[in-house]
């Protein structure tokens, strides 16, 4: 890190070097393109198990408490300790990175899965059994659906917590817009790359946040407000 | 199962527990900036949060400020403060909050899921019980301190436990840019290969982390009212993505509830 300090010491008092910025360009966007890749890949293999899970618990009561505490329980373990508990089998992979990323969404969306589920009202689901839909029929029909505002709440937390904690896996040398902070910005004494992926980071952040709020009002059109009052 | 005897033997290598990088020393220095950071983050944000709350004031803020605090990555802020100040930077006065820069970082961190979750504990007390509280002749100081207030600690607690998991997993990454802490035997473990003591460090900062989180829930335990069990308000149910701890209260769920959206710090 020496003799990188002292090359790096002319721009170390400026927070944004354009001229490096219009160079890097291609680093920069590789960074955010393995970066939105690695958090679409967490969220989705996160709700591929929490969504059983949610259903399970939701149909089986006993079994919340021991989920919700197990997912508690593995997300209050610091990230660092997550990130480095694989390496010893796992090597400097992608699969020690997205083991533990996935396991911190676990408890966000099993939470909301079941709150969701558990938010239908009684007589919603005593008219669904009324009309003569079979207890699967209900849950993919109307439970689920119903579920949607919740759940689509849960992923929006998840993915913008798992947006920052990618940035993290790169000091397991795992290629995102943390690269840009750790190895280009921290380790190099250089503030540049760091201005740079702290804004993409939120930008983007707030960009999945919108996309999915827009995804829930588009999948839950009897939620807005012109159609209560049409329906009123 | 040799990897796991190796760890073992480092728990029991009684050089490992002495001296400025013995375990003793790491995690009092580890709980030295956490504290420090959570103290001055509980003295700005529950005044802030009380009395917005109370005036029932700047809720579109208060929120904001908690969904954007999710977004900004904890790992940027620490390698911010990590390019200002060096590691042996002390401001005069400032001697016991351990590292500056970290305490600066963790601060910044620890601020916004306390004040959101204390400003919707407040605003979500039911109007009625503030006018029959009114009704009985109780001053607007003493509706803030003996109705609100009580009511409002089950999310100012939670929104405490938010903030001290994401501050302790925080300080375990500060070690990563060379602020000292627990996270330095697995960070220097990592480096230098010794798995066994990079290993015997994850152990060591989860378990810290359990504790402090269990220390805190049983702290709410004995400071909410039995009355109080449970029951989430009308805000909380409305602002769907506030911080997801009030989600478990608004579904009348009694179960852990640890972690943030600053989970890995």
């Amino acid at each position: 890190m020496g003799p990188l300090l002292v090359l790096g010491q002319d721009l170390q008092d400026k927070w944004l070097d354009w001229p490096w910025v219009s160079d890097h360009f291609d680093l920069i966007w590789e960074d955010l393109r393995a970066h939105v890749e690695l958090t679409v890949l967490t969220v989705v293999l996160g709700l591929l198990i929490s969504v059983p899970l949610g259903i399970l618990a939701y149909r089986h009561r006993r079994l919340y408490p021991p989920i919700l505490g197990t997912t508690g329980v593995l997300f209050t373990i610091p990230s660092l300790a997550l990130f480095m508990l694989l390496i010893p089998w796992t090597g400097l992979s992608r699969t020690t990175a997205l083991i533990p990323l996935v396991t911190y969404t676990l408890l966000i969306l099993v939470r909301n899965v079941f709150t969701g589920l558990d938010g239908v009202p009684d007589d919603v689901r005593e008219a669904a059994a009324g009309v003569g839909l079979s207890s699967g029929g209900r849950l993919v029909r109307i439970e689920l659906p119903l579920a949607i505002p919740a759940i689509v709440a849960g992923i929006r937390i998840a993915t913008v917590t798992t947006i920052g904690l990618v940035t993290v896996t790169s000091v397991i040398g795992q290629k995102n817009l943390g690269e840009l902070m750790f190895t280009n910005g921290f380790q190099r004494n250089f503030r540049t790359p760091v201005t740079v992926a702290i804004i993409l980071v939120v930008v983007m952040a707030v960009t999945f946040d919108l996309l999915l709020l827009l995804l829930q009002r588009l999948l839950t059109p009897w939620t807005s407000r012109r159609f209560q009052r049409a329906t009123a | 199962m040799s990897f796991l005897a190796d760890v073992w033997s480092w728990f029991t290598d009684g050089s490992n527990w002495s001296g400025e990088d013995g375990v003793p020393n790491l995690i009092l220095q580890h709980l030295q900036v956490s504290a420090a950071a959570m103290l001055v983050a509980v003295l700005i944000a529950l005044p802030i949060g009380l009395t917005l709350g109370h005036l029932r004031r700047g809720g579109v803020l208060a929120i904001n400020i908690s969904n954007v605090g999710r977004a900004i990555p904890s790992f940027g802020i620490l390698i911010i403060v990590a390019l200002t100040w060096s590691p042996f930077y002390t401001p005069p006065g400032f001697g016991w909050v351990g590292s500056w820069p970290a305490f600066i970082a963790l601060t910044a961190l620890a601020i916004p899921p306390m004040m959101t979750n204390t400003y919707v504990g407040m605003a979500d007390v039911d109007a009625e019980v503030r006018e029959a509280a009114r009704g009985m002749g109780m001053s607007g100081h003493q509706v803030l301190w003996r109705v609100e207030t009580p009511m409002a600690l089950p999310l100012i607690m939670a929104g405490v436990r938010i903030s001290a998991v994401g501050v302790i997993a925080t300080a375990t990454l500060a070690s990563v840019v060379g602020f000292g802490g627990l996270g330095e035997l697995i960070w220097v473990g990592f480096k230098i290969g010794d798995y066994a003591e990079m290993f015997a460090g994850v152990l060591l900062v989860a378990a810290l982390a359990l504790v402090v989180e269990l220390s805190l829930a049983f702290l709410q335990r004995l400071l909410v009212s039995q009355g109080l069990r449970r029951g989430g308000g009308r805000i909380a149910k409305e602002i769907e993505d506030v911080d997801e701890a009030i989600l478990p209260a608004a579904a009348g769920t009694e179960v852990p509830r640890p972690g943030g959206g600053m989970a890995g710090g």
